[in-house]
């Protein structure tokens, strides 16, 4: 019987949405304008996971909480210092390319063998969460290389919540077509969860526990490996945003009708 | 449901470091530049063990308010000596949107609209700059034949402040000797019980209720702020920050103090632009006499363009986002400019007083660095060199105590900190700057007349004048004249009657000109919010600006607040009060000095508390 869990969340790290992004192609491919310059945050869709994996864990006393992200290992700190107070784990930074057009295949790989190589980690007891997409340019289908190289079966997408129960076993609402989900158990780790934005929300910034954290955090970062990326004969056609228009209009005291005719109005426009 | 106070007496959690800091800013940054640079050399330095957690290095901590450290407000440009030293080797163009000052010029600005409030003095001097046109005049403009000693930058840097503390922090945190955490607002220092104005002592800092409703009552998630008990507490929070506030109280600054809002854009120029990285251009006299301005530019073919809205300003209407956008139109700035596309935007409050604001710089348990501390050159209009600087000399003065195993108290630090500041560059400057800029209290030209004045004398000759209040420098209503009464009505009438911002409106019943809106550079306020400022806000905090006796609220007729308000986060009410929209503030502090109603002899019926959120743009 499991009475406890090894969460490990693999997270991608974005720039923040908030800003300014120009996609731009450059000597080594596509990208963004600046990518560097722009504050980084960690994909909301795997933020989500993150979160959940705390919450998990803190109701499973003796679990545990890894959080592994590639990206250079400049961005992975200064990502820290907004992550690290909001929940309690072991970062295990891989030191890569900056961007989120690197090839899936060679990201999954990357992912896998820093998990395999995670010290203490027992497979026995491994739930590898993630997001279900990213909220930017992953390819969507890196976590389930990363779980398939681990050798892991039991996988679930666009999971919105998870039930644990005392035998071990697990269940998993995952969505379906029409808003609907879908409802799952599965026997027990190890499982692969791809998460949508599950039901919690942000957590508090905790001080004591970003101190806790950073404890670790600083020199897992330190150590961290520069893993190169092979891009494996994969070439971008064409790479953009999608297209912005804003018209505002500031208006008060509209009644819900009101409101909802005019939105109405604009999805017909579009 | 209990209050805060109640709630919190049993789940308030509390810790224990050796060094607390308040804000990332320059000031924080040459401090603990300056202190983790020493302990890299010296790791196993016995002076650097934690003296709350023997056995342990030294545990020091530092709390930013904004959501990011890049989420700073400020294109600069700055001689940058003190960060210089602090970086021998530094290359600009490891920090992106930075080069070295390549060109300096000075414009004073004429009014090509004919709205700008001009003294019929400054009128004379117009009409005969027009008059030789073709000689001096182009543009508009007129540029002064050399930029003035006291001005120049020379060998200095332009940079971004946001780009700046980004690449400071994580030179700072690769080292991993201190920790730096954003999203993080500190709600008042801890005073000692037997602090006062005699003794002047602090315990660390309380941080900010997370899990409040917006009037700061415990709902979903409560979590009362911790208590960090520190053995020093650095306060570099700036001129608006909740801590270095709480500690000007109890007499512990001078009243009577001048600020200015800060206002810019960052702008992408248009392709062919022939504008050089390195470019500064300082103007004055437009869009009012009152009002300065600037123009920096970034490598990349970004430039900062702002403006600066001073509290002498005595008008009622000053505003901020509307002047901006007239003053970008300028001929001689538009030339450049037009095709260009906002990048990014955003406000800050400045300390204007310098020198003459300095509160106490160090009591038991805590010194204050940087704007806050009155470290800002008000004749050079430079602060972020200086505001470095003086976290480097505390960086040296605590490295000194923590040396000769001394203890921080306001005895230590005023014979080590304290010290080396007043024997600095930055003490002469200021010093110099004094009462550079107290003519300006008596209108545009002798502001002008007493600038020169201090800066050929090096501070010898000035213009000096007994400095009112914040609140008393804004004209009072039943003050203005009745054409000026009429057309603040008739704004008023506009906002109820077609929801128009206030500001907008005011200046429209001037005579100011609509702006063109083109949807890429002249774009609405509330736009400049979301794709310049990109603002938003955290929940789970409580509302940080209140109006505290409503009563006046309502028989206010300046309505200051609202005109002043950097992001119009705060309009007006139905019943006369103003409304404050969290979700849209920038953080910058005006509505603090830009209440004409006192609620005692030094600040305004608003009450500024600390927050989070604010600006995510990383380029300011």
């Amino acid at each position: 019987m499991i009475d406890s869990f090894h969460i490990v969340v693999c997270a991608g790290i974005v720039p923040d949405p908030l800003q300014t992004l120009e996609p731009i192609v450059g000597p080594t491919g596509p990208g963004v304008k600046n990518e560097m310059l722009l504050p980084a945050v960690l994909d909301p869709w795997a933020a989500s996971a993150l979160y959940e994996a705390a919450s998990l864990a803190a109701k499973r006393p003796g679990s545990r909480v890894w959080l592994v992200s590639l990206g250079p290992k400049a961005k992975l700190q200064q990502l820290m210092m907004s992550v690290a107070q909001k929940a309690s784990f072991e970062l295990v930074p891989i030191d890569g390319p900056i961007g989120g057009f690197t090839d899936a295949h060679a990201a999954a790989a990357a992912i896998a063998d820093a998990i395999g190589a995670i010290s203490g980690l027992d497979r026995s007891k491994l739930l590898l969460f993630g997001g279900w997409e990213s909220a930017t340019r992953g390819a969507g289908i890196t976590l389930q290389f990363a779980g398939e190289r681990l050798g892991i079966m039991d996988q679930f997408q666009g999971v919105d919540r998870i039930d644990s129960h005392d035998d071990g076993s697990f269940e998993v609402l995952e969505r379906v077509e029409g808003g609907k989900h879908q409802a799952s158990v599965c026997m027990g780790p190890p499982a692969v969860l791809g998460w949508a934005t599950g039901n919690l929300a942000e957590p508090r910034n905790n001080p004591q526990v970003g101190m806790a954290n950073m404890r670790t955090i600083m020199p897992a970062l330190q150590k961290a490996k520069s893993v190169p990326m092979a891009s494996n004969g994969l070439s971008y056609i064409s790479v953009s945003l999608p297209s912005q228009q804003r018209t505002t209009r500031v208006v008060k005291d509209l009644t819900a009708d009101e409101i909802a005719h005019d939105l109405v109005a604009w999805i017909e426009a579009e | 449901m209990s209050s805060p106070e109640q709630a919190s007496e049993t789940r308030r959690q509390t810790m224990e470091v050796d060094i607390a800091c308040v804000g990332f800013g320059p000031a924080t940054g040459g401090f603990l530049t300056t202190l983790t640079q020493a302990w890299s050399q010296s790791p196993d330095d016995p002076a650097f063990e934690s003296k709350i957690a023997p056995g342990m290095p030294l545990q020091v901590l530092c709390y930013e308010r904004a959501d990011d450290l890049a989420a700073g407000v400020s294109g600069v440009v700055t001689r940058a000596e003190g960060i210089r030293a602090s970086f021998p080797k530094l290359d600009p163009t490891q920090i992106p949107m930075s080069t070295d000052v390549k060109q300096e010029r000075v414009f004073y600005l004429l009014d090509p609209i004919g709205a700008s409030r001009r003294s019929r003095t400054l009128r004379v001097v117009d009409f005969f700059l027009r008059v030789g046109e073709k000689l001096c005049v182009k543009n508009e403009a007129f540029e002064l034949p050399w930029t003035p000693a006291f001005l120049h930058k020379r060998g200095g840097l332009v940079f971004s402040i946001g780009q700046f503390n980004q690449w400071v922090a994580a030179q700072l945190m690769a080292n991993g000797l201190v920790q730096i955490w954003p999203g993080t607002p500190v709600s008042s220092p801890i005073f000692a019980e037997n602090s006062d104005a005699g003794r002047r002592a602090v315990l660390g800092i309380r941080l900010a209720d997370q899990g409040v409703d917006k009037d700061g009552m415990p709902a979903d998630g409560f979590m009362p702020g911790m208590d960090v008990h520190a053995q020093l507490t650095v306060v570099g929070d700036g001129p608006v920050g909740q801590v270095g506030r709480a500690l000007n109280q109890n007499g512990n600054r001078p009243k009577g103090r001048d600020w200015a809002l800060g206002m810019k854009m960052v702008i992408e120029l248009p392709a062919d632009s022939t504008l050089e990285p390195g470019t500064v251009w300082h103007t004055f006299g437009f869009p009012e006499p009152e009002i300065f301005g600037f123009l920096y530019v970034h490598p990349d073919r970004l430039a900062s363009v702002g403006i600066f809205v001073p509290s002498w300003m005595s008008d009622p209407a000053r505003t901020a986002y509307r002047y901006l956008q007239h003053y970008i139109q300028h001929p001689v700035l538009w030339k450049h400019l037009k095709d260009g596309a906002l990048h990014s935007w955003g406000a800050k409050s400045l300390e204007e007083s310098g020198k003459r604001g300095e509160p106490f710089l160090a009591g038991d348990g805590f010194a204050r660095i940087g704007e806050g501390s009155g470290s800002t050159n008000m004749l050079t209009g430079s602060g972020v060199d200086e505001a470095w600087t003086t976290g480097v000399q505390l960086g040296e003065a605590v490295l000194e105590l923590l040396r000769g195993g001394r203890p921080f108290t306001e005895q230590n630090l005023s014979a080590t900190y304290e010290k080396r500041r007043r024997a600095s560059w930055v003490e002469s400057g200021v010093r110099q700057a004094e009462h550079a800029r107290d003519g300006f209290h008596f209108g545009f030209v002798r502001g002008m007349v007493g600038m020169a004045l201090a800066g050929l004398t090096r501070g010898h000759l000035r213009l000096k004048a007994k400095i009112p209040s914040a609140t008393e420098q804004i004209c009072p209503f039943e003050a203005l004249d009745r054409a000026e009464k009429r057309q603040r009505d008739d704004a008023t009438q506009k906002v109820i009657e077609e929801g128009r911002p206030f500001h907008d409106a005011l200046l429209t019943a001037r005579g100011w000109p609509e702006i063109p809106f083109d949807g890429r550079l002249l774009v609405t306020q509330q736009d400049a919010l979301l794709i310049g400022g990109k603002v938003q806000a955290m929940p789970g905090f409580a509302d940080h600006v209140r109006f505290l006796n409503k009563e006046l609220c309502r028989s206010c007729r300046e309505r200051t607040c609202i005109a002043m308000c950097s992001g119009q986060a705060i309009t007006q009410g139905a019943d006369g009060t103003p409304v404050f929209e969290r979700e849209k503030c920038v953080h910058c502090g005006a509505c603090l000095w830009n209440c004409a109603h006192a609620a005692d002899e030094e600040s305004g019926n608003i009450e500024f508390l600390a927050g989070a959120g604010g600006l995510h743009s990383a380029e300011n």
